[in-house]
């Protein structure tokens, strides 16, 4: 419809990586682009809110640093309960990931900023860090009994050639559903909002406005989405944490 | 040609997955709806649940999509 009246919408244009600066170092393409701009600005962000918010170290918390200790005690709560008390040594880590995908969740919610999540390099990369960490920490803490990971206690012997190929796929497949999980969710959240502004555009101003009261509900949707996802991927990490300390049962 | 039919028929196969997405997804607030009319004092200490599993269920749909780009476009 809108194609007819000469509009072009392009709900995937925003994903597109550009180079800013052009490098390459022994053939290897490593130019400065609109991704890394923003990954740059987004742990700029997270190093000057925890900064500046904890500058007064106030006995009695103000309003923004009651802020950064509230995103320090849901972190460290969350690691206490799925974790334990083990989970302590690996609060920096999964602090990290978290505040990393929150703040450029969140910075993709202002218009015409670029979504770092919204790239599967990116989120791969990072689902890639969790799970080799996951599989290092439980093989340093408990050796070669780790493998008991894939052979859960108290099956009936003669279910074991099926269940230890299904367990051996479904902990290799951990990095790819998690780093799918966040990818796909912003990218869709993404598109949607540009596909629907298209319609806004496209039907004018007499049909525009069902639509647009449409985008304002998908906005605050996307930004519950926004923490959510950050939420879900420092949870996992937390889960798959505790699957290598504790050795699940 | 026919392989081109062939992509758009199963891009739309892969949005099958959408009716257990919508099963999944009726289910958690359903039964979050009707347990937290039953004990409305232990409603707030489930909903952080509620919508984990809101999230990971919604990721099953995004799964499908990616799968539906993939074969759509690659």
């Amino acid at each position: 419809m809108a194609a007819e009246q000469g509009l072009h919408i392009e709900p995937m244009h925003q994903f597109v990586i550009t180079r800013l600066v052009e490098m390459n170092v022994g053939g290897v393409d490593v130019s400065f682009t609109n991704s890394s701009l923003f990954m740059v600005i987004v742990v700029a962000l997270i190093i000057l809110f925890l900064t500046v918010s904890m500058r007064g170290r106030a006995m009695v918390p103000g309003r923004m640093q009651s802020v950064a200790e509230l995103s320090y005690e849901f972190i460290a709560n969350m690691l206490k309960e799925n974790v334990g008390s083990e989970g302590r040594k690996y609060f920096p880590f999964i602090f990290s990931v978290f505040m990393f995908v929150l703040f450029s969740n969140l910075l993709g919610m202002v218009p015409y900023t670029f979504t770092v999540t919204s790239q599967i390099v990116v989120t791969f990369t990072l689902a890639l860090t969790v799970f080799i960490l996951v599989t290092i920490v439980g093989i340093i803490r408990h050796g070669f009994k780790f493998l008991t990971l894939f052979a859960p206690s108290g099956v009936p012997i003669f279910l074991m050639p099926i269940l230890v190929p299904i367990e051996v796929i479904s902990y290799f497949v951990r990095p790819i559903s998690l780093s799918v999980r966040l990818f796909a969710n912003m990218m869709a959240g993404h598109a949607l909002l540009k596909v629907f502004g298209a319609f806004v555009v496209g039907l004018s101003w007499w049909g525009g406005w069902l639509p647009l009261t449409f985008i304002v509900g998908l906005t605050g949707l996307e930004f519950l989405v926004a923490f959510l996802q950050a939420y879900v991927f420092a949870i996992l990490s937390c889960l798959y944490l505790n699957d290598a300390i504790n050795l699940h049962h | 040609m026919e392989v081109e039919a062939a992509r758009m028929i199963g891009a739309g196969l892969a949005t099958i997955a959408l009716a257990g997405v919508g099963l999944g997804l009726g289910n958690i607030f359903g039964s979050y709806i009707s347990g937290s009319l039953r004990n409305p004092a232990a409603a707030p200490k489930v909903f952080g649940n509620v919508l984990l599993g809101f999230a990971l269920t919604e990721a099953v749909a995004l799964f499908a999509m990616v799968i539906a780009l993939i074969i759509l476009f690659v």
